[in-house]
């Protein structure tokens, strides 16, 4: 167990010339609902690079490590991608615990990291060879802030998972509030694993609050919205970007209807108008990823996507040195992915706007793009 | 009168999930009751419950009664396995080793489950319609009711069993004393091998019953196994009435604490006042205390 595993090594015939590129994700592990989209994602991409031809005539070699959701492991798998594998440039960790126990040694060693993780610490202050592609929590925050305010709402309650995610997404809460002149008149928590919310729901109900907003990734705010329901609470509930997939609406159920929160385009693909930049990629992303691993492409599996296709059009731009690959990643200007459109520069390696996130309700059973 | 609506609503979920605690919890005793053994394994029996009714209505269009039937009495199988395979054994383990064994049994079993059904979590539709009950003030899903209603059942058919069946009494005359039952003419293995497929059977029916309101995956046995065995320890080891009231307690504090105090203090301000219980009573509430060790 305390050895990562070596998961997968693409490309049938590994050749003196081919570039290697490292990925660190948690592809076991309690955030393996991460990891394991974005390994399937990032191997899918790199295979279909190599069968076009490869990035200018070199094919593309990718050596997974598994970190279980550890910064010691992640920490020790991306030392061993460095010294032992000696790759150009780093995709990964999945979660920004793991990405900030690998920066020093990145850093270090100068090479390029392409983190999955969403944390604002990541690239806040920018680090030389550090680079994101998860939208930040606070884009979500701001999002769903503007809804409110167009809607004159200004008093709400908070209700946040109590762990990394959760604790987040109450800060940049906090932070943004005052912003948009609303003000937290509630703030609670729950537990990842609890199955019972109605009593921090319950003492919402003597509040002035006239929205919920609760952050926290599956099962728990299922549980929330079920339990919303049952106590009749009838003040609008807002989620997060961590429960915007279709598994949400399944196991919440009736009690997922009209809740609004801001996603990735991946979940709402097909309704975006022609003209967006991403979307001629969103669906040849997730009818790829339906075809090869017959589950549905989610916006995880998409930082991934990001990540490889980011470091391809680097290497193109600029050449397979791990310093070439940087300053082209550097340089990187309107690049339509998966997470949204990027354009990193020297100050920003985060690279998105709000423009990364749409609101979506729930409708019917389905997703809808709220206008 | 806001806050009665808001007491009320409180004791009604504590109650709730307080009787899933006791269940649970009752699963351990009736296994320590028999062998001496606390089984860790308890939560995965509780988990095999929720996700093989899960799986079997994925697999066959059948009515979820059956379904229900069915994952019972597969985990009532797998529950006499680990007896046979992993506890039968060894001949004359002393208690700690047995539990370790039960310990490595429970993450084989998790394991196993993540494997097969991967790490999704997985609803289960309601027994009977989603559609809150108004009480009084409070609001409560018909599906508490079924798990009241079950876990007053149940505690009527352990009474009947265990004082009323010839098998019941020699269960607990192995308990009592396994050495001078086994003179008696008890045959000592089949009631441990009893013992394990009756807590199998009622961990899967606490998961099943469990499962429309929360939900199950392949790791809710940690959370589930360790709330069971706080209800058993409270109530004192070996007495089942005594794990339903530790559970009922356990959920009360919780629900308590979460709405009173703070949600993030809640699981803090229910262990406090399990060290304090047990300060009190090192025995637990109903447990016999140690006179009997001698």
């Amino acid at each position: 167990m305390t050895v990562a595993i070596i998961l997968a090594i693409s490309a049938p015939a590994i050749g003196a010339e081919d570039v290697k590129l490292g990925a660190l994700f948690s592809v076991t592990g309690p955030p393996s609902f991460l990891g394991e989209p974005e390994r399937n994602t990032a191997q899918m991409m790199v295979e279909k690079i190599n069968k076009a031809g490869g990035v200018k005539g070199k094919k593309l070699e990718l050596i997974v490590y598994d970190t279980q959701g550890d910064p010691t492991k992640a920490n020790q798998a991306a030392d061993r991608l460095i010294k032992e594998d000696k790759v150009v440039a780093i995709m990964g960790p999945s979660t920004t615990g793991e990405t900030m126990a690998v920066i020093p040694l990145v850093e270090k060693a100068k090479i390029p990291l392409i983190s999955c993780a969403a944390g604002i610490k990541i690239t806040e202050p920018v680090k030389k060879w550090v680079f994101k592609t998860a939208q930040n929590d606070s884009l979500a925050v701001e999002k769903i802030f503007k809804h409110l305010k167009e809607k004159g709402v200004n008093k709400i309650a908070v209700l946040t998972v109590s762990d990394g995610f959760g604790a987040s997404g109450r800060e940049q809460l906090k932070l943004h509030a005052p912003k948009y002149g609303i003000e937290i008149v509630s703030d609670d928590t729950f537990g990842p694993k609890d199955t019972d919310m109605t009593p921090q729901l319950t003492k919402l109900r003597g509040s002035p609050a006239q929205a919920i907003i609760c952050w926290g990734t599956n099962p728990g705010p299922a549980v929330v919205a079920r339990n919303v329901k049952q106590l009749n609470l009838n003040i609008p509930l807002y989620m997060s970007h961590g429960v915007s997939s279709k598994k949400f609406i399944e196991l919440a159920g009736p009690a997922a209807e009209g809740i609004i929160l801001p996603s990735g385009k991946v979940l709402v693909a097909d309704l975006l108008p022609q003209k967006d930049p991403q979307k001629k990629h969103l669906l040849s992303f997730i009818s790829e990823y339906k075809a090869r691993y017959k589950t549905e492409g989610d916006h995880f599996g998409g930082h991934a996507w990001d990540a490889v296709m980011l470091i391809k059009n680097a290497m193109e731009k600029a050449g397979f040195t791990p310093v070439a690959i940087r300053d082209g990643l550097e340089q990187t200007k309107n690049f339509s992915g998966i997470g949204g459109v990027f354009s990193f520069s020297p100050e920003d390696h985060a690279g998105l706007t709000a423009e990364a996130f749409v609101l979506v309700q729930v409708k019917n059973g389905r997703w809808s793009l709220v206008k | 009168m806001e806050w009665i609506a808001q007491i009320s609503q409180y004791l009604l979920s504590g109650l709730a999930n307080g009787s899933i605690y006791g269940l649970i919890g009752f699963g351990f005793t009736i296994i320590y009751n028999a062998t001496g053994i606390i089984n860790f394994a308890q939560g995965e029996f509780v988990m095999l419950g929720g996700m093989l009714t899960v799986f079997l209505l994925q697999l066959f269009p059948l009515p979820l009664v059956l379904c229900i039937g069915m994952a019972i009495g597969t985990t009532l199988i797998i529950g006499i396995l680990f007896e046979r395979l992993a506890i039968h054994p060894l001949k004359n383990a002393s208690p700690i080793t047995m539990v370790i064994i039960t310990i490595g049994a429970s993450i084989l079993m998790r394991g196993l489950a993540m494997i097969l059904w991967g790490k999704d979590t997985h609803p289960l539709p309601p027994f009977s319609g989603d559609e809150a009950l108004a009480l009084g003030k409070a609001t409560i899903m018909p599906q508490h009711l079924w798990i009241l209603g079950l876990t007053v059942l149940i505690l009527i058919l352990n009474r009947l069993f265990f004082h009323h069946t010839i098998y019941g009494k020699a269960m607990r005359a192995c308990s009592v004393n396994p050495r001078a039952a086994s003179l008696a003419g008890i045959n000592v293995k089949t009631m441990v091998l009893l013992s394990f497929a009756i807590s199998a059977a009622l961990g899967a029916l606490a998961g099943i019953i469990i499962a429309p309101l929360t939900m199950t995956s392949y790791d809710v046995g940690i959370m589930l196994g360790l709330k069971g065995f706080c209800a058993a320890i409270i109530g004192g080891m070996g007495s089942g009435m005594g794990a339903l009231l530790g559970g009922i307690i356990l959920g009360l504090l919780e629900s308590l604490g979460a709405g009173l105090v703070s949600a993030g203090y809640k699981d803090a301000i229910a262990f406090v006042v399990l060290l304090v219980i047990l300060f009190l009573r090192p025995g637990g509430l109903m447990g016999k205390g140690e006179m009997e060790r001698v």
